[in-house]
Order: structure tokens, then C-alpha cells, then sequence
């Protein structure tokens, strides 16, 4: 179980080094010279070169590389074009902002979509699962923006239940706060819904199909606990590996729920540092949510081997 | 008659039963049957069809230009004058709305195309070779799908610049990773049967192997996947011209109406409602689709 | 609910009706409804088991038997249903239970054992905790609960209970799974336990192991089964009474032993013909087949089921369905021309024109030192050690061996799927083999082809059958256009199949065609060595003749080599001129089929015969082997067999010497520290007694 953790840690270490290099060479791609950004574009093209080699961007490109990822992995972020200050604390204070939002949607769809999944399973081929199934595929790919915009019609608008921005004002009240990220999170949890409860009814149909939930069954076992002992301890399992998937689609979703509540989280912050050609920003936000995607499914990935006796205590003799 | 036994779970079936529903070949033509007596098809069927009427008969169909600007009736409430109202530039709403399913579904459906093709090939080879090329490229896909698709979508665009084939290349991209992975443990599956083994025992080639005799066993997930990517695909593309990166303006669409008009929401609540209810609808018709053959195609 | 005592059954006799009969089933009728159509599985089957009685049930696939032990239990899948007639356990009416008193039924009186024991716990809870879950179904504290699993696994044989208790389902061999399975079952004393092919997936020694087992605790407890399974010889060991089902309805009914020494169904007597036993060989003849196919299950019924198939039916046989008579001393049988069945005339000829073999065939293939060790999480597992063997012109060389023995190994090596350690040596007609299929050229790759087990698997199922062997043609032979048409109808008339079965895809035939268009495909390059791996083990008994036939005729017309690998110590005694056995990829024996089978033979050999259940011959003492089969990641030192041999040498040389590979008598081969001649001497005598099972590691 060690080794496998190790291989485990190993193997996200290399695919975070890939992704610091596709973060980087995207970076690059990107048309837009800094100096002649921040210098506007009537200025003396002298002036520009001078701010380049300033700035250090007219070095090679692997030396670039080199000494951004090695500050990086420091602590030290860079300086923004845009605000020509640290990136770091917009970076810290904006994956602080979104993991707030973030869990507030957890906590609603996870719950939710489990036992959304396994009463879809529980009735399968009828009427209500084909209704849960349908729901959450359609929920899954409808835009956020559009059930953002709907929401924020429906309670804001019409019914002024709850506010429409998801910034709370400075030392408000955890409650106050939550009240302010209510609405917000809702497009993200019709979007996870789907995931979370197509797996969970895939994994609980499996385990309701197999020759052990068969013995259960013919021991004489309520069906209850048929259930809840032998058949959702197995179906559940796979469904671990999803939800950490999710968190990096639900870093996706947040640039446009962000947008749409003025909410100075990490998605807006990246998507503002694109437009504005801010590399550094930009950088340095994508690999820190690649960065938050990777750990949540190293910690999926464990907490999956942990849990399956196969995986823990390796083979049969 | 005497009653059903207890349980309403599934359960695992007998052999004969097993003997009995296997009995009889699932044709095309089956599937077909079984598709149109489905109520969640033919509903999805109906609304996808309307929009693709709309497509490409827009013009045509549409009471006014969705281009043209009168000025006089300027933010108009839904009338008989104009059944969806007009906008701040004083255009026909449901004018706009109709031709606006033009480009949405050109962009979706292609580029669910292309990474449909890219990501076949890309899951046949990575399930095929297992090993060393699996790995690497593996590695390279996961790396890949660490990064939001947004995020990525909108990097690329912005370097390309923003235009119809720029959107379908770009999706058909990003979307290649993740039909490979669907097409990619089908092949595995496939992979360890014996007639795999028969056909290298006949000295067939890999790539004879993995598109004559493999390909053909997959396609039914790969069919299943690439209706459902179309509705992520439309999701992608309403949400891309939602942030500015569709196709550029004036053209009518429907993500970049809504951007356009939702500080107005409070007031002029028809700019934004229908052709977001357009998007919803749509996507919903997708997926009524997508549920329909998924649940055709699993017997 | 009561609390159990060892010895006291649960189940009330209830009032009026006579309590002597544990499980009553009369006229019974269950119906699947599946795409729209209702579907009759089980059609008036009517029998009754009395009380500490044993009741088999024998039938192919589609016979209905599966569909009968579920419905018992009253667990049908979701679209089955039963549709007319009545099942009683102790007198209860079992299909108007209510929910509590179902579950009851099931905790405490009905309890069944079905095929592969791993899938039937649950991999992540304890073994101990799912054994325990019986006793706590019936009341029990948890505490009690523990203990009284852990007296059951003793009960079954299981050697340190404890610590298997303490274990996950995947960390325990097949065998020990259906062990736990069989404690389970029996752990409330049952009335009624329903054995559904409960050994078809374990090997044969281990088979026999489980088989005795259960006989002994019904012998103890005086449990009622109904022993459910296609294997006639297992039902007749283990069964006083048998039903013969056919497409589901109850063609014969009597005594074990009677029925299966005089028959009176056509097609109970055609089923035993399709087995080789009593040491049957090929050179005495052909098998007997049933001809025709299965009927569709659900298919309409009129006149007598098994008509279309009958050598002896008649337009009455066709019109009316015959009705069930009684013979008298417990014989019951469907049929009007029950008298004259066991002078069915064979649907196939007795006599084979065989070939005189030459003295010494020449050699086509050579194996030298082959060895494979697989590398995986660390350990190495030596799937094949020093393989020393040859392939002659003509001959049969059968392959045996239980699961770790090597033998699918040793058929994919020899293939090219997979590469061996590099000091092996493969040799075709002398020259060097490349070890790699896909460094070999077409003359290599015609002559050497592969049958695989399970037909299902081995076509493809999105081509045509014309397709398929067309393919295999081409590549193989080189021909195209006309040449190649012509040999695909040659090679589809060859297999005994038809040209319009051509146009058909794999999901549209039935598991015999589907056999027989995979051998077409083998043979289409003309090959010399077709490895023949578990043809016929996943096919019905009466097609599996059929099949066995067919490959003996290609082979005298194409003068092929055979490498067949089985379990079924029948059939490859049937076919074999030669047979190898392997254990733990280890050359064990390797001689002549009759004498390896009948003696002077390896122990293991021979255990391996006397696990064998057989029909109505002189029963032969078992040998038993105890302890499980060692892992090959770890084999035992010395003499690999050695932790389970009966006639382990006092001397201690078998624990700590591996014997090397010895010609005992001419083209006769025995890896064993004993010498032949006091093998025959110890083998003439009494069975011994199984070693000391502290030598075991489990």
C-alpha cells in the first residue's frame, strides 16, 4: 500500500511538471508583447525592447522557464504586469475566495447526488429514474451562466430572496456569507449533480446485479440492510474517484459563475489575466488550480486504495 | 396468476434467461424501431429538429432582419409587433434567437465531430499498444485534463482569434482527451479476447487489428459518447460567447446576446430570457437524445 | 425469531398436510416476458424430494434448471414470473409467502450453494463477519454470532479458522471460497439445500474434495438436496434420486443408479452415449450425438419436445405430447417409446477408419528447457519450468492440469502470444521458431493454429462467417477471388455446416456452430499443429460430441497434430494417443494415454483419475490430496508436489530434492523419487490416507 502511494505521488508529480510546461508554452503562445502592453502602443519601440530585456522576456525561452518555475515552487509568483505588484496574494486570497464557493456547492451535491444515483439505481428502467438520469445530464450540460441567469431572475429579481452578488461585505457573518453564496453555487450544483449521480447509480446497479448482493438476499437479510451493508459499501467506491475528478471541472464552471456574481475567485482571476495578457497571473493561477486538481485526485486516488480491501492488502495467496 | 416475486431491484438473470435475451440479433434496423417508440427520443427528436429547421432556414423563417436596427422601438416588451420584444440596438429578439441556432449547432456538431474522429484514434491506439504508449500518452491526456476546459478553450482562442473554425478546432481539441478515455477502456475490454489473438495468429497487422476488427466492436459507446458530447459541446460553445469568445458580432448569438443584456436583466428581462430558454431547451432536446440511445443501445 | 441449537430445525410442520416431503413442486410453469413476448422456461415440471433425501437434476443449457433452484427461493429475475402450478417446502405454500415470512424461508429452510464461490462474497467484508451474518439473520448476539461461524468453518474443513475468518474473500483460493459458501449454507440447519453446479469452476481434485465434503454433512445432518447440474457422473455420485430435464420440461424421473444403467428416454439414453467413459478411447469408435439443436427456449410446443431430435419419433410423437408414465419402483418417464430407447439407433456411425500410425512419427515441434516466469508486483511466478516435450506427425498429445499447472501457458508460448525465458527452444520441423508471432512468416504461422475455449470470445462478433474464415484464408493460404471462395465453401462443408450459414454473424449461431466455424478457421492454411485449448468445455454435453468427432475426422484427413488441452480427464482420455501432465509448470508424466490413465502412474496422476466421478463403473477408491494447490510465486522446495502427495517417501528426499524427469519405460516419462515398479505394487493395493496437514502452508 506504501509503494502504491508512492507510484501514486510519483506519477502527479510528473504531471504536474508537464503541466507547469503546457502552462508556460501556452503563456507564450499567446500574442501580446508585455512591454509594448504596459507601454501602450504609441510608444518608441526602443523603449519597448528596454522594458522587455526589464522585465526579462527577450531571454531564452528555457531559461525563462527555468527561473519561473524554480521561484514558483519558492512561494515567489512573480509580479503582475497588469497591477505591477506581487501575484501571489491575488492568487492565495482568490483560491481562498473559490474554495469557498466550491465547498458550499460540495456540500449540497455531494449528499445529493449519492442519493440521487442510488435511488435511480434502486429504480432502474422506471419512471423516477429515467426522470433522476435525464435530470442530470441535463443539468450537467446546461450552460451555468443560463441557470445562473435564471436564478438570479427568479429569487433576486422577482422575488428578492436572496442577494445577487456572492461578495459579502468585509467581516460579515458566516451566515451573512453562506447567504451570499447560496445562489451562486446552484449552477455549479446542477452541473456536478450529473456526474456524481450517473456514477453512483453505474456503481450501485453493479453491485445490486452481483452474486454477493444474490447471498445477501438469499441469506435471509432485510433488504435494507442488503443495501446499506453490502451493496452501497462497493458501490460507492468508484464514486470517490469522481467527486475529486470534479473539483477540475468545477474550476472550469467558476470562471463564468464568478463573472456572473462579482466574485473575486480564482476562475475570474485567470480569465482576466488572459484578456489582459497578464502572463504572470495567468501562469501562475492555471498551474495553482492544476495544481488543486492534482492533489484532490492523489487524495481520491488514496483514499480509493484505502478503502478497498483488494488494494490494501494487496493479493490473494 | 400468481404475483410478482418480492424484489424490484435488478437482479442477476438466469442462464435461460440470459439465453432468451440474447436470442436474436440487435440490427440497425431494430435499434431504429426501438428508438421511434420511445417517448424521450421523439420528444428530444421534435425540439432538435425545430432548431435545425432554424438553422438552416433562418432567414427565411424569421419575421424581421435579425441585423436590422429600429431605432424608434428601441427595448420594446414582447407585442404582436415583435413576439420576443427587441433589444437595446432596437433588433427583433425572436428573429435573433431563430437564426441564432445557426452557427451554435454548425460549431457543436462539428467539432463533436472532429473530437469524436481524434479521440477514437487516440483511445484505439493508447488501448490498443497498452505499455510505453499508454503510459506517456496517458500521462499526457491526464496532464491535459487537469486544466479546466474553459481556461484552456479561452487560451486558445484568444491566440487564434475568435471565429467559427477557430471554436471547432479548439473544442474538437479539448474534447478529443476525454472521448479517448471512454474509447480507450472499451478497447481494453476488447483488447483480451481471443479473437485479438486469433487475428495476430494470422499475422494480421496492429493497425489492421485495432480499425477492422476492434473498431467495430466500440462503436456502440463511441455512439453513446458522442451523443452526450454534443449537448457539452453546446454547453462549451453558449458559454465561450458568453465570455466574448464566440463568433464575433453582429452575427446573432445566443451566448453573446445574453452577456450583452443581462445588466439590463431587471428591466428588460425578454433580451436575456429567450435566448437563454433557447439554450435550455436545446441542451435538454440533446440529452433526451443522448438518454434515449444510451438506453437503446445497452440491451 | 428463535435462537438455534445445533440439530434443531426451525420449520414447523404445519397442520393437515403429510410433513414426509421437503420440497414439492407440482405442474409448475415460469414465463419470462422479454422484449414484449412472454417466454416459457419451465413448462409442467411436477417431482417431489422427501425428506433427508437427495434429488439431481440434470440438463443442458436452456433445460430450465437454473431457472427452477431460483424460483424455489422465489428470487426470479424482474421479468420472470411464475405462471401456473404450485411450490411447497415442508408443506408451506412457498409463492404466497409475505415479505417476513420469505425472508425467514430463506434464512432458515431453503438455503442454496451456487457456481464460482469468489463472486458469491462480498470482497469488502470479512469472510468471518459474512459467515457470521447468517447465524445474526437468525437471532443470534454478534458475539455468538462469531463463535458459532467459526465452529462452522471447522465443520468444513477449514484448518485455522481463525485466521480466515479474520481475511477478505479475495485473499482465500476457490476452493476454501466454497467452503465458506457450503459453512454458510448449512450453518441454520437447513431443510432444503440447492446446489447450483456448485463445483462446475473449481478444479478436479478440489471438485472432488467439496463433493465429499457435502456428502458428509448431509450424511451428518441429514439435510434434503437437490443437486442441480449438467455433470451426469457428479449427480450420480452424489444423488439417490434424478430428474432429467429437457428444454424445460421432465423427460425421466427414477433411482440414480437405475436410470443411468438403463435408460428410457431417448434422450437420457443419446446423453449418455455423448460421454466418453468406462475408458472409452477413440480407437473404439466415434461418440454418439443427438442430432439436431436445443429448441429456442420459449419456442411453441406441439407433440413431444424432444421429437424433432428422436430416432425413434412417429407422427405420434409429433402430434400429441406424450404423457407421463409410470414404470413402477419409482420410474416415471415422457415418452411413448420408452421400452424400445435403449435400442436408439446412433445417429452417428460407430466405425473410424484409423490410420496406422508409424512406429516413430516424425517430429514437428520441439520443446527444450521452456521456461516462463512472470514478473509481477515484485515476485516472480514461474509459470513454466524446463519444459522438455515433443509433437509428433499425427498424433493427439493430450495436456492436463489444474489451474497454476501451466497449460495455457505452455499453449501461448508455443503460439508466439507470449514470449518465454530466453534459454527455451521452440523448434518447427527442426528449424528454430521465432518467439515472437509477429516475427514469423507465413509458413510458420499456417502450420501452427489455435482453437480457443470459448467461442464467444473467439469470433468476431460484427463479421460474417464468411468473413471470418475468408480472412483466415487469405492470409494463410495466400488465396484470393475465386480460389478463395471456393475454399471457404470447401472448409464450411468440411465443419458439417451449411453455405447459408455464411451470411450469418456469430450472435445468430448457436455455441456448437459458433465451435465449428472457429476450427474452420484454424484449418484454413492447411496447418500442421492445432493447439486445441478447452474446445469443447463450454458446450453442452450432446454438442460436445459432436465437436470431439469432428476434430478426430480432420485430423485423420488432414493427418494434423493435435496439442489438446483439458480438464475433462474424459474426453482427453478419449482423444489422446499421448498425454502430459503438468503441475505447477512442472512435467509431471508424460506416456502413452492408456498406461498414464490406467497405471503405473505419477501420485499425482493418479489422484487426479480417482477424482474423476464416473458412471456406473467399479468405483474406485479416492485418493485424497489435502491442502490447496501451492501458489507458483512460491512453489514448495523439493518435489513440488510433495505438500500434498499421499506417498510422500518417509525418507524425507521428497521435501528437500526436486526428482528430474526419468524415461521409466519406453516413451514413458515420470518425474518422481519413487521408482515404477513399487508404484505398481502401491498402486495395486489399498488408497492411502492423505498426508499430515501440517505440512501445508494455508
Amino acid at each position: 500500500m506504501a509503494t502504491y502511494f508512492l507510484k501514486r505521488l510519483g506519477l502527479s508529480l510528473i504531471t504536474l511538471w508537464l503541466l507547469s510546461l503546457v502552462v508556460f508554452y501556452a503563456g507564450q503562445v499567446l500574442p501580446g508583447n508585455p512591454g509594448r502592453f504596459i507601454l501602450g502602443p504609441l510608444a518608441a519601440q526602443s523603449a519597448v525592447l528596454a522594458l522587455d530585456h526589464q522585465l526579462g522576456v527577450d531571454r531564452p525561452l528555457w531559461v525563462q522557464y527555468w527561473s519561473w518555475i524554480s521561484h514558483f515552487v519558492q512561494g515567489n509568483m512573480g509580479i503582475s504586469y497588469e497591477y505591477q505588484t506581487a501575484v501571489r496574494p491575488f492568487i492565495a486570497s482568490a483560491v481562498e475566495q473559490s474554495l469557498k464557493l466550491a465547498a458550499v456547492a460540495f456540500v449540497i451535491v455531494v449528499p445529493l447526488g449519492i442519493v440521487g444515483g442510488v435511488v435511480a439505481a434502486l429504480k432502474v428502467g422506471r419512471p423516477l429514474d429515467r426522470i433522476i438520469s435525464i435530470s442530470g445530464l441535463s443539468g450537467s450540460t446546461l450552460p451555468e451562466f443560463v441557470s445562473g441567469i435564471v436564478l438570479v431572475a427568479i429569487f433576486s429579481v422577482f422575488f428578492h430572496l436572496l442577494p445577487s452578488t456572492a461578495t459579502s461585505p468585509p467581516g460579515a457573518s458566516f451566515v451573512t456569507q453562506l447567504d451570499h453564496l447560496l445562489l451562486p453555487a446552484i449552477p455549479l450544483v446542477l452541473v456536478l449533480f450529473g456526474y456524481i449521480s450517473r456514477m453512483a447509480r453505474a456503481g450501485t446497479i453493479e453491485a445490486l446485479d452481483s452474486d454477493y448482493a444474490r447471498t445477501a438476499t438469499l441469506k435471509g437479510l432485510p433488504r435494507s440492510i442488503v443495501i446499506f451493508r453490502h451493496v452501497l459499501r462497493n458501490s460507492l467506491l468508484p464514486t470517490i474517484t469522481v467527486i475529486a475528478t470534479q473539483l477540475g471541472y468545477l474550476i472550469g464552471g467558476l470562471v463564468v459563475v464568478e463573472t456572473l456574481f462579482n466574485y473575486q475567485g480564482i476562475g475570474r482571476l485567470v480569465y482576466n489575466a488572459v484578456t489582459a495578457k497578464d502572463f504572470p497571473m495567468l501562469e501562475a493561477g492555471v498551474l495553482t488550480i492544476g495544481v488543486v486538481y492534482v492533489l484532490a485526485t492523489l487524495l481520491a486516488d488514496v483514499a480509493y486504495s484505502f478503502l478497498n480491501p483488494r488494494i490494501r492488502l494487496g493479493g490473494a495467496e | 396468476m400468481i404475483p410478482l416475486s418480492e424484489r424490484s431491484d435488478p437482479i442477476i438473470p438466469t442462464a435461460e434467461l440470459r439465453a432468451l435475451e440474447t436470442a436474436g440479433v440487435q440490427s440497425p434496423r431494430t435499434v431504429w424501431q426501438q428508438l421511434l417508440r420511445s417517448p424521450t427520443f421523439l420528444v428530444g427528436a421534435f425540439i432538435l429538429l425545430f432548431w435545425i429547421v432554424c438553422a438552416i432556414f433562418g432567414n427565411s423563417i424569421a419575421p424581421d432582419d435579425p441585423l436590422a436596427q429600429q431605432l424608434l422601438s428601441v427595448n420594446a416588451h414582447p407585442s404582436g409587433a415583435h413576439l420576443f420584444g427587441t433589444d437595446q440596438l432596437g433588433r427583433d429578439v425572436l428573429s435573433r434567437v431563430i437564426v441564432g441556432a445557426h452557427d451554435i449547432l454548425i460549431i457543436a456538431v462539428s467539432a463533436t465531430l472532429l473530437g469524436t474522429v481524434l479521440g477514437t484514434v487516440l483511445g484505439l491506439v493508447m488501448g490498443y499498444f497498452g505499455g510505453a504508449v499508454d503510459a506517456i500518452v496517458g500521462r499526457l491526456v491526464e496532464t491535459l485534463l487537469a486544466l479546466p476546459l474553459i481556461i484552456v478553450s479561452v487560451l486558445f482562442i484568444l491566440a487564434l482569434g475568435p471565429s467559427v473554425p477557430t471554436l471547432v478546432i479548439v473544442i474538437g481539441f479539448v474534447f478529443a482527451p476525454l472521448i479517448a478515455r471512454t474509447v480507450r477502456a472499451a478497447v481494453l475490454g476488447e483488447r483480451e479476447l481471443d479473437y485479438v489473438a486469433a487475428a495476430r495468429l494470422r499475422g494480421d497487422s496492429s493497425l489492421h487489428i485495432m480499425f477492422v476488427e476492434i473498431l467495430p466492436n466500440v462503436l456502440s459507446p463511441i455512439l453513446v459518447e458522442f451523443t452526450v458530447r454534443i449537448g457539452y459541446a453546446i454547453f462549451t460553445v453558449a458559454t465561450l460567447s458568453f465570455l466574448g469568445l464566440g463568433p464575433p458580432p453582429p452575427t446573432p448569438d445566443w451566448g453573446a446576446d445574453i452577456s450583452a443584456n443581462y445588466d439590463v436583466i431587471s428591466l428588460y428581462w425578454w433580451e436575456t430570457l429567450f435566448p437563454a430558454l433557447a439554450i435550455a431547451s436545446l441542451v435538454i432536446a440533446v440529452n433526451l437524445i443522448a438518454d434515449s440511445v444510451e438506453s437503446v443501445l445497452a440491451q | 425469531m428463535t435462537a438455534l441449537t445445533p440439530g434443531q430445525r426451525s420449520d414447523a410442520s404445519p397442520e393437515g398436510t403429510g410433513p414426509s416431503d421437503a420440497l414439492v413442486v407440482d405442474h409448475l410453469d415460469v414465463t419470462y416476458r422479454v422484449r414484449g413476448h412472454d417466454r416459457r422456461a419451465i413448462a409442467d415440471v411436477s417431482f417431489r424430494i422427501a425428506r433427508g433425501e437427495s434429488y439431481g437434476l440434470v440438463g443442458e443449457s436452456g433445460s430450465g434448471k437454473s431457472t427452477l433452484a431460483v424460483a424455489v427461493e422465489r428470487y426470479l429475475p424482474r421479468n420472470g414470473r411464475v405462471s401456473a402450478g404450485s411450490i411447497s417446502v415442508n408443506g408451506r405454500d412457498v409463492l404466497g409467502l409475505d415479505g417476513d415470512a420469505l425472508r425467514d424461508l430463506r434464512s432458515k429452510t431453503v438455503s442454496m450453494v451456487y457456481q464460482e464461490p469468489g463472486r458469491a462474497l462480498n470482497p469488502s467484508i470479512r469472510v468471518g463477519r459474512q459467515v457470521a451474518e447468517v447465524f445474526e439473520v437468525a437471532g443470534l448476539r454478534r458475539s455468538e454470532a462469531l463463535e458459532r461461524a467459526e465452529a462452522m468453518l471447522t465443520k468444513v474443513q477449514i484448518s485455522d479458522p481463525g485466521s480466515v475468518m479474520r481475511r477478505y474473500p479475495h485473499q482465500i483460493s476457490g476452493g476454501m471460497a466454497q467452503r465458506v459458501v457450503v459453512a454458510m449454507a448449512l450453518a441454520t440447519d437447513p431443510s432444503l439445500l440447492i446446489l447450483d453446479e456448485p463445483t462446475t469452476a473449481l478444479d478436479a481434485t478440489v471438485e472432488a474434495e467439496i463433493l465429499d465434503l457435502v456428502a458428509a454433512l448431509r450424511t451428518e445432518l441429514g439435510s434434503t438436496v437437490l443437486f442441480i447440474s449438467h455433470n451426469l457422473a457428479v449427480i450420480a455420485k452424489m444423488c439417490d434420486r434424478v430428474g432429467v430435464l429437457y428444454a424445460g420440461e421432465l423427460v425421466e424421473e427414477g433411482p440414480a443408479g437405475d436410470v443411468f444403467d438403463h435408460p428410457r428416454h431417448p434422450y437420457t439414453v443419446g446423453l449418455l452415449r455423448c460421454i466418453p467413459h468406462g475408458g472409452l478411447r477413440k480407437d473404439h469408435g466415434r461418440l454418439d450425438t443427438i442430432p439436431g439443436f436445443l429448441p429456442s427456449p420459449g419456442a411453441a410446443r406441439v407433440g413431444c419436445i424432444f421429437a424433432p431430435r428422436c430416432a425413434l419419433a412417429d407422427d405420434r410423437c409429433r402430434s400429441e405430447s406424450p404423457p407421463m408414465s409410470n414404470l413402477g419402483d419409482g420410474r416415471l418417464v415422457s415418452c411413448f417409446h420408452h421400452d424400445k430407447a435403449a435400442d436408439l439407433p446412433r445417429s452417428t456411425p460407430v466405425e473410424l477408419a484409423l490410420l496406422e500410425h508409424p512406429q516413430a512419427p516424425d517430429v514437428v515441434v520441439r520443446l527444450g528447457a521452456l521456461s516462463k516466469t512472470f514478473h509481477a508486483h515484485g515476485e516472480d511466478v514461474k509459470a513454466l519450468v524446463d519444459i522438455d516435450l515433443e509433437l509428433r506427425r499425427g498424433e493427439t498429445l493430450g495436456l492436463v492440469g489444474e489451474s497454476g499447472s501451466g497449460k495455457t501457458t505452455l499453449a501461448r508460448v508455443l503460439l508466439g502470444l507470449i514470449a518465454p525465458d530466453s534459454d527455451s527452444v521452440i523448434e518447427l520441423d527442426g528449424g528454430p521458431l521465432a518467439s515472437d508471432v509477429r516475427k514469423r512468416g507465413r509458413e510458420q504461422l499456417k502450420a501452427l493454429q489455435i482453437v480457443f475455449q470459448n467461442p464467444d470470445s473467439a469470433l468476431n462478433r460484427r463479421h460474417s462467417v464468411r468473413r471470418i474464415i475468408g480472412r483466415s484464408v487469405r492470409k494463410l493460404a495466400g488465396l484470393s477471388g475465386e480460389a478463395l471462395r471456393q475454399r471457404v465453401i470447401e472448409l464450411v462443408e468440411a465443419v458439417r455446416m451449411e453455405q447459408r450459414h455464411l451470411l450469418l454473424r456469430p450472435s445468430q449461431l448457436s455455441g456448437g456452430l459458433k465451435q465449428r466455424v472457429a476450427i474452420a478457421r484454424a484449418f484454413g492454411g492447411e496447418p500442421r499443429i492445432v493447439v486445441c485449448d478447452e474446445p469443447t468445455s463450454a458446450l453442452d454435453v450432446s454438442v460436445q460430441a459432436a465437436i470431439l468427432n469432428l476434430l478426430v475426422d480432420l485430423q485423420l484427413a488432414e493427418q494434423v497434430t493435435y496439442l489438446f488441452i483439458s480438464h475433462d480427464l474424459r474426453v482427453v482420455g478419449y482423444l489422446s494417443d499421448r498425454i502430459a501432465v503438468l503441475y505447477l509448470g512442472r512435467l509431471m508424466e508424460v506416456g502413452p494415454a492408456d498406461i498414464v490413465f490406467s497405471g503405473p502412474h505419477h501420485p499425482y496422476t493418479e489422484a487426479l483419475v480417482s477424482s474423476v466421478p464416473s458412471i456406473g463403473e467399479d468405483r474406485r477408491t479416492r485418493i485424497r490430496l489435502s491442502g490447496e494447490i501451492p501458489s507458483a510465486a512460491n512453489p514448495p522446495v523439493g518435489c513440488v508436489f510433495h505438500t500434498r502427495c499421499p506417498r510422500r517417501l518417509e525418507t524425507g528426499v521428497c521435501e528437500t530434492v526436486e526428482p528430474p524427469l526419468v524415461e521409466v519405460a519406453p516413451g514413458h516419462l515420470m518425474r518422481c523419487h519413487i521408482d515404477i515398479d513399487s508404484l505398481r505394487r502401491l498402486q495395486a493395493a489399498e488408497a492411502p490416507l492423505p498426508p499430515a496437514v501440517a505440512a501445508s502452508t494455508d
